[in-house]
C-alpha cells in the first residue's frame, strides 16, 4: 500500500540528487548548449501549431460568451488573460513533456539498458552531474521560451479568428488587451514554464535511468514519463494558478 | 601489479528474490578467475556488485582496506578508478567516436596533453587491433569490434583490476579464441587482477588461474582451475564439462523424479585436463603454475591424457 509513496519518494529524491549536481564543477556547458538546441528542435513547431488552434478555440469560446453579454470591446483581453494565464503554460508543459520529455526519457533510458551509464559511473563520472542537469536546465531555458513563443502565437491566432472570422474591431481587440491583463500575469507565465521545464525534465530523466531490461523497458520508461508528468505538471498548474490568484489581485476596471 | 578483492558473505536479492547468498571468497591478486555458471544465476550481478553499481544485503567487498559495500560515494568513486571494466556490449558511448570514447578516461582523470593522449589511445587501439576505425561511431561497428574498443576504453587507464562480462557472448569461436589469447597476453603484459564472468566452458577450462562456480543462489565452489576441473562434486562436473547428467536441469534444478530417473545412468569418465593457455610471447605469467602442480600436491590424479600438447578441446559426453 505504502509503494507509491516510495515512489514519490525516490523520484524526490532523485530531484534533490539533481539539485546537487548543479553545483558540481565543471559545468556541462557542451552538453547545455546540445541538449537546449535539441529540445527546442523537437518543440517550436508542434508548439506553433498547437498555439495556432488553442488562441483560435479561446477566441471563439470567449468571443461567443461575451456576445451574449454584450462586453464585445473585451474581447481582446479576456484572449490574452486566457492565453498568457493558462494556454500558454499548459500547451508549453504538454510539449514539454511530451516532445521534450520524451525524448531525454528515450535517450536516458537507451544509454542505461547498453550499460553507458554504468560504463560512466565506473569511469568515475556522475551521470547525474554530467547528463541529467545539463537536460533539466536546457529544459527550463527552453520551456519559458515556448511559453513565450505560444503567448504570442496564440494571441495573434486569436486576433486573426476574432477580426476575420467573427467581424470584431481590430482596434478594440488590441486596445483592450490591458484593461484586465496585467504585467505580473507574464511573470506567472514564465514562471509556471520553469517549474514545467523542471518537473518534465526531472520525471523524464528519473523514469530513463531507471528503465527496465530491454527495448521494452525503454518503451515503458517513455510512456510512463508522459503520463506521470503530464499528471504532475496539471497539478501543478493549478496549485500555481490558486497560489498567483491569493497573491496578486485581478486588476479592476 | 593488480590488487586483491576480498569478498566476505556477500548476499544480493532483488525484492524477496535471493540472487545469490553468503559468497565468501578472495580474488588472488594478479591472477585470473573465471565465475561461471548457468544463464540467470547473476554472475553480471555479482560483476556488478564489486564494483559499486549495485549494493549487496550484507556482507562486505574489501579492496585494498575499502569496503565497496558500505563505504561513500566518493571513496567508491576513488576505488573505482582502479577498475577497468569491459561490459557485455562494450557500452561505448554512442554520441562519440571511438577515438573519443577511448580517450574519454584520459581526458576526465589526468591532465596529459591531447599528444599523449592521442598516443596512449592509439598504443591501446593496435593491442586490440582496432587501429583504422578510431572515427567510426559505436553503432557502425560489429559487436566484435565494440566489444574490443570496450577493452581498449578499459584498458588505457592502467587498472589495477580488469572485469569482463561475458567476453565471448555473441563471439564466434575463432574470435573468441583471439579474445582469449588477448586476455592472457594483457595479464603477462600489465599484471593486473582479471576476473571474468562466463558460462563459456572452453574458456573456463584453458584460460584462467582460478575458477568460480555460482549455481543455485550460492558459491558451489572456487579455486585453482585444477581442483575443479578434477572434481568429482556432480554440479562442478556437470557444468565444467556442459553434461546433461547431473543436478542441473533446463529449468535451474532438477526435481527428485528427473533425478531419479537418472540415477543409474553412468557418469560419463572426467575428460582429461587440457594445458592451461600460454601467454603468445611464450614466456610464462607470474602467476601462471606449472601443469599439474595443484594436483600433485593435493595428490590428484588427473584423468588419463591430461596436459597433452595439442588435445583436441572437444568436451562432454
Amino acid at each position: 500500500m505504502l509503494a507509491p509513496v516510495g515512489a514519490a519518494g525516490k523520484l524526490f529524491a532523485f530531484g534533490l540528487d539533481v539539485a546537487r549536481g548543479l553545483f558540481k564543477r565543471p559545468f556541462q556547458m557542451r552538453e547545455f548548449l546540445q541538449q537546449a538546441w535539441f529540445i527546442a528542435s523537437v518543440t517550436i513547431i508542434p508548439t506553433a501549431l498547437v498555439a495556432i488552434p488553442f488562441g483560435a478555440v479561446i477566441a471563439l469560446q470567449v468571443g461567443g460568451l461575451i456576445k451574449q453579454f454584450g462586453a464585445q470591446s473585451f474581447t481582446g483581453s479576456a484572449a490574452v488573460l486566457a492565453v498568457v494565464r493558462e494556454a500558454g503554460p499548459i500547451a508549453t508543459s504538454l510539449l514539454i513533456a511530451g516532445a521534450g520529455g520524451s525524448a531525454i526519457a528515450a535517450d536516458l533510458g537507451a544509454r542505461k539498458i547498453r550499460e553507458e551509464l554504468d560504463a560512466m559511473m565506473v569511469l568515475g563520472i556522475d551521470p547525474i552531474q554530467r547528463l541529467v542537469v545539463p537536460r533539466v536546465l536546457a529544459c527550463m531555458l527552453v520551456a519559458v521560451f515556448l511559453n513565450g513563443l505560444v503567448s504570442v502565437v496564440g494571441v495573434a491566432g486569436g486576433y486573426v479568428f476574432n477580426v476575420v472570422l467573427q467581424d470584431g474591431t481590430p482596434g478594440a481587440y488590441l486596445a483592450s488587451f490591458t484593461a484586465l491583463a496585467q504585467l505580473p500575469d507574464l511573470w506567472q507565465g514564465m514562471a509556471k514554464a520553469l517549474v514545467f521545464g523542471l518537473i518534465a525534465a526531472i520525471v523524464a530523466s528519473y523514469k530513463g535511468m531507471n528503465a527496465g531490461g530491454g527495448p521494452k523497458g525503454v518503451g515503458d520508461a517513455v510512456n510512463e514519463s508522459v503520463v506521470i508528468s503530464f499528471m504532475l505538471l496539471f497539478v501543478v498548474n493549478f496549485v500555481m494558478s490558486a497560489i498567483y490568484f491569493q497573491l496578486v489581485p485581478p486588476k479592476t476596471g | 601489479m593488480g590488487v586483491e578483492i576480498k569478498v566476505d558473505d556477500l548476499s544480493k536479492s532483488f525484492g524477496k528474490q535471493l540472487i545469490w547468498g553468503d559468497v565468501t571468497l578472495t580474488i588472488p591478486a594478479g591472477e585470473i578467475c573465471v565465475m561461471l555458471g548457468p544463464s540467470g544465476t547473476g554472475k553480471s550481478v555479482f560483476l556488478k556488485t564489486l564494483i559499486g553499481l549495485l549494493k549487496p544485503d550484507k556482507g562486505s567487498i574489501i579492496i585494498e582496506g575499502t569496503d565497496i559495500a558500505s563505504c561513500s560515494e566518493k571513496e567508491l568513486y576513488e576505488i573505482r578508478k582502479l577498475f577497468g571494466v569491459l561490459f557485455q556490449d562494450g557500452a561505448m558511448f554512442g554520441s562519440m567516436n571511438l577515438y573519443d570514447n577511448v580517450a574519454f578516461p584520459l581526458r576526465e582523470h589526468t591532465k596529459k596533453s591531447e599528444s599523449e593522449i592521442r598516443s596512449i589511445v592509439m598504443e591501446k587501439m593496435d593491442l586490440v587491433g582496432l587501429i583504422g576505425a578510431e572515427g567510426k561511431l559505436p553503432g557502425e561497428i560489429s559487436g566484435g569490434m565494440r566489444k574490443r574498443a570496450g577493452l581498449a576504453r578499459a584498458l588505457v587507464l592502467d587498472p589495477e583490476i580488469v572485469l569482463f562480462d561475458e567476453p565471448d557472448s555473441g563471439l564466434d569461436p575463432v574470435r573468441t579464441a583471439f579474445l582469449n589469447q588477448l586476455i592472457i597476453d594483457l595479464n603477462a603484459q600489465i599484471d593486473a587482477t582479471f576476473l571474468i564472468v562466463t558460462h563459456d566452458v572452453n574458456t573456463a577450462r584453458t584460460v584462467p588461474d582460478n575458477i568460480g562456480l555460482l549455481y543455485h543462489r550460492h558459491l558451489a565452489m572456487f579455486g585453482p582451475r585444477e581442483m575443479l576441473l578434477s572434481s568429482e562434486e556432480p554440479v562442478v562436473r556437470q557444468f565444467l564439462n556442459a553434461q546433461r547428467v547431473g543436478p542441473i536441469g533446463m529449468s535451474e534444478e532438477k526435481d527428485a523424479d528427473e533425478l531419479e530417473a537418472e540415477k543409474d545412468e553412468e557418469l560419463p569418465p572426467l575428460p582429461p585436463i587440457p594445458l592451461q593457455q600460454e601467454p603468445s610471447s611464450g614466456i610464462p605469467r607470474r602467476s601462471q603454475r606449472p601443469p599439474g602442480e595443484w594436483l600433485k600436491e593435493h595428490g590428484v590424479t588427473p584423468p588419463p591424457g591430461s596436459f597433452k600438447e595439442n588435445m583436441s578441446m572437444s568436451i562432454g559426453g
